[in-house]
């Protein structure tokens, strides 16, 4: 299926897993279950953050991310892939990314999660924008992984 | 020929702009495209600092642009 999905509004990235292994129904096949969860902190380089912003490039964030889903199956043996991302005003502790993988064995899994939310970070279109005290800001850098 | 230019992000303030159809006379580089837009901007932003897109897939600064073709210039991605 290799499902991406782009949110407006805000998501539980722990529901999301639980409905979509439902939907998925391969009980038995899968051994392993590795997931990534990018939540909002309140900080960012020294500065106390209120909220964030998240600007995308629609019809190209859609590819890009079926493309990290594409690759991540041609490298690795998985059984499954969800990406789910917000977009839009993004509160303090709102879940900001979801990447689950499933697969038979754990390895495939756990460098399949990491591949993706690397790929994701360095080339998928979206940019933060933070509110502190002193104003707006864009965040010009993702922090090192 | 037209083209159709996509800015986002603190690009897409800094110019003051979204989106814009341009009209070339030749088929020139995706950097040409570049100098002609950005000429505008008081910062002297570098290409290499920029990145590049023809219909939504990451090019070099060399590729060429074609008719109808959907370009974006935007800032280092910062999703996740």
């Amino acid at each position: 299926m290799m499902p991406i999905e782009i949110r407006g509004s805000s998501f539980n990235p722990w529901d999301e897993i639980k409905l979509h292994q439902q939907k998925l129904n391969r009980q038995g096949q899968y051994g392993a279950t590795a997931s990534f969860v990018g939540t909002m902190r309140d900080f960012n380089e020294d500065k106390h953050v209120q909220r964030m912003t998240l600007e995308h490039y629609p019809g190209m964030t859609d590819k890009y991310l079926e493309k990290i889903c594409k690759e991540a199956h041609q490298q690795w043996d998985l059984i499954e892939t969800l990406i789910i991302h917000r977009i839009g005003e993004i509160k303090i502790a709102d879940p900001i990314v979801l990447v689950c993988v499933w697969s038979a064995h754990r390895a495939e899994a756990f460098d399949a999660c990491r591949f993706m939310m690397e790929d994701l970070k360095s080339k998928a279109p979206f940019w933060k924008q933070e509110s502190t005290a002193a104003g707006n800001r864009w965040v010009e850098k993702s922090t090192p992984g | 020929m037209n083209i159709t230019v996509k800015y986002f992000a603190s690009l897409r303030e800094q110019l003051g702009k979204s989106e814009e159809i341009l009209t070339l006379s030749d088929e020139i580089s995706i950097a040409e495209v570049w100098q002609n837009v950005s000429a505008s901007i008081s910062e002297n932003i570098e290409s290499e600092n920029i990145l590049m897109t023809i219909n939504m897939e990451y090019v070099k600064s060399d590729a060429l642009v074609k008719t109808g073709d959907e370009v974006a210039f935007f800032p280092p991605v910062t999703g996740g």
